[in-house]
């Protein structure tokens, strides 16, 4: 017969101040008397208060986020597990997944940084998938603001001192500076596995009587509260939740890892999930609630770093490196002497039971026993009023912005960080161990080979803030599009997506109209495309002092080439190629860093018509199977004339480009440097050029042959308002902008 | 010719030593490991890059007591084949298998690029297939790969023509520019005094294949798997 639970000696007296205290509305708290018939104990309102956060539940964003189409024929593993899976051909299952490490990442940059590696990691393997790449999309304030240094430098360290020691290369990302992010920084971190279909490991539990095995790192104090921490605005106390701040052991994650994967081959795990936000209590109750069960577990079995941990605080830590195991019953010691091997903590600490309560057992006492149902699947559920905002917010009006001369334009747009070369950021990365990257980071995406096989992968994460705020649904459409756009550059058929939502408070409507329509755009961009969202996180709550950061949906997207010897990167090859130059629209200044560099009105954002971008698509990926395209490069931050000069900057050897601008020579701002029109510069062999034009005129395309590669390294725009520049001081002026501000020289 | 890779806990290029040597070269390669004694017979034992037992006290203090290195120290004593990369480097050095040590960075920070790196020594068994003077291009991906010797050592390590490969630029040349990680003297890799035990930064088995950006890697391992005793 169940035992009522019991409070403990000197636990706060449970009510609904403690409940509020715990981030949980009155309206909640009342629900969970109404759930369990009776006051919680302290020990169950704490894990009440994490389960129930918005980081843990979802629980304003999953009635939208249903809109989102989660299938196709490739689909292997869609939304409701770790992470989502793809087939990519020769039997291999692609496992990815984005995630958000904002809050604890502004508070404590390189721990926040390195959990949210190791977070996204487990999430990838625990899936039987091993993780073969991580890319970042990462939002600072502007480069001028005194925190940014620190932020930056504390991130990028982060990253790559977790991932370059867990042996997982960072192959891309993206690094936005702007003083939107001043008080409220973006760390998105993405990751990728493979596993042989069939072979996946899934976190559903079945088998009442089941042994449950914890593994890996022992318990601390670290991290309790991180997901409510995650579910709330900052204010000038944040600093202080600097505890609530796991620390990153990477070389316990790569054990973990190996162990892991290894364990998985014995075929004696039924069910696997890491302790991820909210720690023991998510996975232990996630699991057993997905396969309609119960579990028992005795806390006093959990390895502790240290003695005296409550059992509040066992079930509310997250320390990291660790995972849940359910065991096929019998089978326990075969996994045990798997993790002993990698000499890790495997530990029995409970068993399933077939009674769907949730039960923590502490020192001979019962101290939580809940409906597992609320803890997990039953969670609240909010439609929260939305509202546009009465005024749009306007498009940067600036009557001082004038228009610089083209030359002097294309130098400070080189140097604006936004811009210029991350090679600072990226080579802080491993981005070579595993032997797979074909094109790491400093082209449009990474491509990844498939050992055994031709296939390969092209991997690419994109946002773009400022359209966002200008329009959140053609904001998030053009981040689908800029993604699946520089996949198939790469030459790789656009066939999964992966989302990082991140917004301001749900609570405030206007905000809640921006995830909306957001959702809104990212679905009827993956139609458009025919790639499906398998994965993804919603990042609520991030704003300061009432200043919410501008709508930021991350966008990765994962494409497949059939053969990867025919991959494309975005520099030019060879002097006498044609350049080309194709798009959908003319493109225009709003939302374009040339806007917000010189304080120009931008005006309206160009409309999308997504049919003729998927053409686009269609015809880069054909043109790349064909063997017709030397090289493809996206029109992104900067338009057309930083697009020319970076696909010059060849690694192997610089060189130079003459084109040609504008019926009459009247090229001007927008179509030097206009951006939003999604637009392709390609370089193609001459006698190619006709192929290359049906492949895009046939598709109702603007297509133009603008000029030709020169060996002379001089890019050379004719046009009445054009230029004339030497391409080794635009190189220099590109790949020292961020340096040179690090260095204090400016 | 048979090879060994060792895998510590914390490895991490120890597949794609395997891989490079096994698939690419299609010699005779097996994955040896740290709790072990025996190297299995093999003919030569490659130490691999990562971060073995987490590198948290020194890179390479701890590893070098794992029990495989106390027969990989007999097995160099007997004359066997050793070669080091990246972390298998500073463990050799920890292990006093190889002279000198290697500290931060000069930049403090992890660098990950390809480098030119010049053959100072071409009559090694590691070496052979190249030429005095050659260039290879190599990435490197370190945190601590800034060689240091004392004065005298160094003097003497080139007289003797320890110092195997120097970090130069794609002309050839040293300089300080050319010079990843601020290493004395531009010290991109070593050999000891029998020429049997050898320790390189770069990341020879991550240049074997042309699709993933060079070949030169390649020289390193013909040369040993063409040193055969």
């Amino acid at each position: 017969m169940s035992e009522r639970p019991v409070s403990l000696p000197g636990e706060p007296k449970v009510d609904l101040e403690q409940a509020r205290a715990h981030g949980l509305a009155p309206d909640e708290y009342r629900k969970i008397e109404q759930i369990i018939g009776r006051t919680p104990t302290y020990t169950e309102l704490g894990v009440f208060s994490v389960m129930w956060s918005e980081h843990c539940s979802y629980k304003s964003s999953r009635r939208h986020l249903r809109k989102l189409p989660s299938k196709s024929e490739l689909v292997v593993q869609g939304p409701g597990e770790n992470a989502g899976a793809i087939d990519v051909g020769d039997g291999w299952a692609a496992v990815f997944k984005i995630e958000s490490h904002n809050h604890p990442s502004f508070v404590e940059p390189y721990q926040g940084a390195a959990t949210g590696v190791g977070g996204i990691l487990r999430d990838i393997f625990t899936m039987g998938a091993r993780p073969v790449a991580s890319m970042n999309s990462l939002k600072f304030g502007s480069f001028e603001h005194p925190r940014t240094r620190y932020l930056l430098g504390g991130v990028v360290g982060g990253i790559g001192g977790y991932g370059n020691c867990v042996g997982v290369p960072t192959v891309a990302g993206e690094v936005m500076f702007d003083a939107a992010y001043n008080a409220n920084i973006l760390v998105n971190a993405f990751c990728l596995g493979l596993v042989r279909k069939g072979e996946m490991m899934s976190a559903k539990a079945r088998g009442p009587g089941n042994p449950v095995l914890y593994v890996g790192s022992a318990t601390g104090r670290d991290g309790i509260h991180g997901a409510s921490m995650a579910s709330a605005e900052f204010d000038k106390q944040s600093e202080a939740k600097r505890p609530a701040v796991q620390v990153g052991d990477p070389f316990t994650e790569k054990l973990l890892i190996e162990a892991c994967l290894e364990a998985g081959k014995t075929g004696a795990i039924v069910a696997i999930q890491d302790m991820g936000a909210a720690g023991l209590t998510s996975s232990s109750s996630e699991m057993p609630s997905h396969g309609g069960l119960g579990i028992e577990l005795d806390l006093d079995k959990v390895p502790l770093r240290e003695a005296g941990l409550t059992p509040y605080e066992i079930l509310l830590s997250e320390s990291q490196e660790r995972m849940l195991i359910v065991a096929e019953r019998g089978r326990e010691a075969e996994l045990q002497a798997v993790f002993e091997k990698w000499d890790l903590h495997a530990v029995v600490i409970g068993r399933l039971t077939d009674d769907q309560r949730w039960r923590m057992r502490w020192r001979g006492q019962v101290v939580a026993d809940i409906p597992i149902g609320a803890l997990a699947d039953d969670a609240p559920l909010y439609d929260r009023p939305a509202a546009a905002p009465k005024i749009q917010p306007p498009a940067k009006r600036c009557a001082a912005g004038k228009h610089p001369e083209t030359a002097k334009a294309l130098r400070a747009l080189l140097d604006s960080p936004n811009i210029a070369s991350k090679k600072w950021v990226y080579r802080q990365y491993d981005s070579i161990v595993q032997s797979n990257t074909v094109l790491g980071p400093g082209s449009d995406a990474a491509v990844l080979r498939i050992k055994n096989s031709r296939r390969a992968i092209a991997l690419k994460v994109d946002s773009n803030p400022r359209a966002c705020a200008l329009d959140p649904y053609l904001g998030a459409v053009g981040t689908v599009c800029e993604a699946a756009r520089n996949v198939a550059c790469a030459g790789a058929r656009p066939v999964g997506i992966t989302n990082c939502l991140n917004y301001g408070n749900p609570e405030r409507p206007e905000v809640m109209w921006q995830f909306i329509r957001g959702v809104e755009g990212l679905r009827d961009a993956s139609i458009a495309f025919g790639a499906p969202v398998v994965s993804g996180n919603v990042s609520f709550y991030n704003e300061t002092e009432g200043h919410p950061i501008p709508p930021t949906p991350t966008i990765a997207v994962l494409g497949v080439m059939a053969d990867v010897s025919k991959h494309v990167a975005q520099f030019f090859k060879d002097p006498g190629d044609a350049i080309a130059l194709v798009r959908t629209a003319r493109p225009s200044l709003a939302a374009s860093e040339y806007a917000a560099i010189f304080g120009i009105d931008g005006g309206r954002l160009v409309a999308i018509d997504l049919a003729r971008e998927a053409a686009l698509i269609e015809g880069l990926v054909e043109g790349a199977e064909q063997g017709l395209i030397r090289s493809a490069h996206d029109v992104a931050e900067g338009g057309l004339a930083v697009a020319l000069a970076e696909a010059c900057f060849n690694p192997r050897s610089i060189l130079g480009a003459e084109v040609e601008l504008g019926r009459a020579g009247n090229a001007d701002a927008v179509d030097f440097f206009g951006e939003g029109a999604s637009t392709v510069v390609l370089s193609i062999a001459q006698r190619d050029a006709a192929r290359v034009e049906s492949l895009f005129a046939g598709r109702g395309l603007e297509f133009a042959v603008i000029g030709r590669v020169i060996a002379d390294p001089r890019l050379r725009i004719a046009a009445a308002a054009g230029l004339d520049e030497d391409v080794a001081e635009l190189r220099q002026v590109y790949e020292d902008a961020i340096p040179r501000r690090l260095r204090g020289g400016d | 010719m048979k090879w060994g890779v060792v895998r510590f806990p914390g490895s991490l290029d120890d597949g794609d030593s395997l891989y490079a040597i096994a698939d690419v070269m299609g010699q005779d390669a097996r994955m040896l490991w740290h709790k072990d004694e025996s190297l299995g017979g093999v003919e030569c034992v490659l130490l691999p890059g990562g971060f073995s037992y987490g590198d948290y006290l020194r890179t390479g203090a701890i590893a070098r007591f794992s029990p495989i290195m106390k027969s990989v120290a007999k097995f160099a004593a007997d004359g066997g084949l050793v070669i080091g990369i990246c972390n298998g480097f500073q463990i050799l050095c920890e292990a006093h298998l190889l002279p000198g040590a290697l500290t931060r960075n000069r930049s403090l920070s992890f660098i990950c690029e390809r480098v030119w790196l010049r053959v100072e020594n071409a009559s090694t068994p590691f070496t052979r297939a190249a030429k005095q003077g050659d260039l290879l291009r190599l990435p490197i991906k370190h945190g601590e790969g800034l060689y240091v010797a004392p004065e005298d050592e160094i003097r003497q390590m080139e007289e003797r023509g320890q110092v195997i490969l120097r970090y130069v630029d794609a002309g050839g040349r040293e300089s300080d520019a050319a010079n990843p990680n601020g290493s004395m003297r531009a010290i991109a890799g070593v050999a000891n005094q029998r020429f049997n035990v050898f320790g390189l930064m770069p990341h020879p088995e991550h240049a074997v294949e042309a699709m993933l950006g060079g070949v030169d890697g390649l020289k390193i391992f013909q040369s040993i798997a063409g040193s055969a005793r």
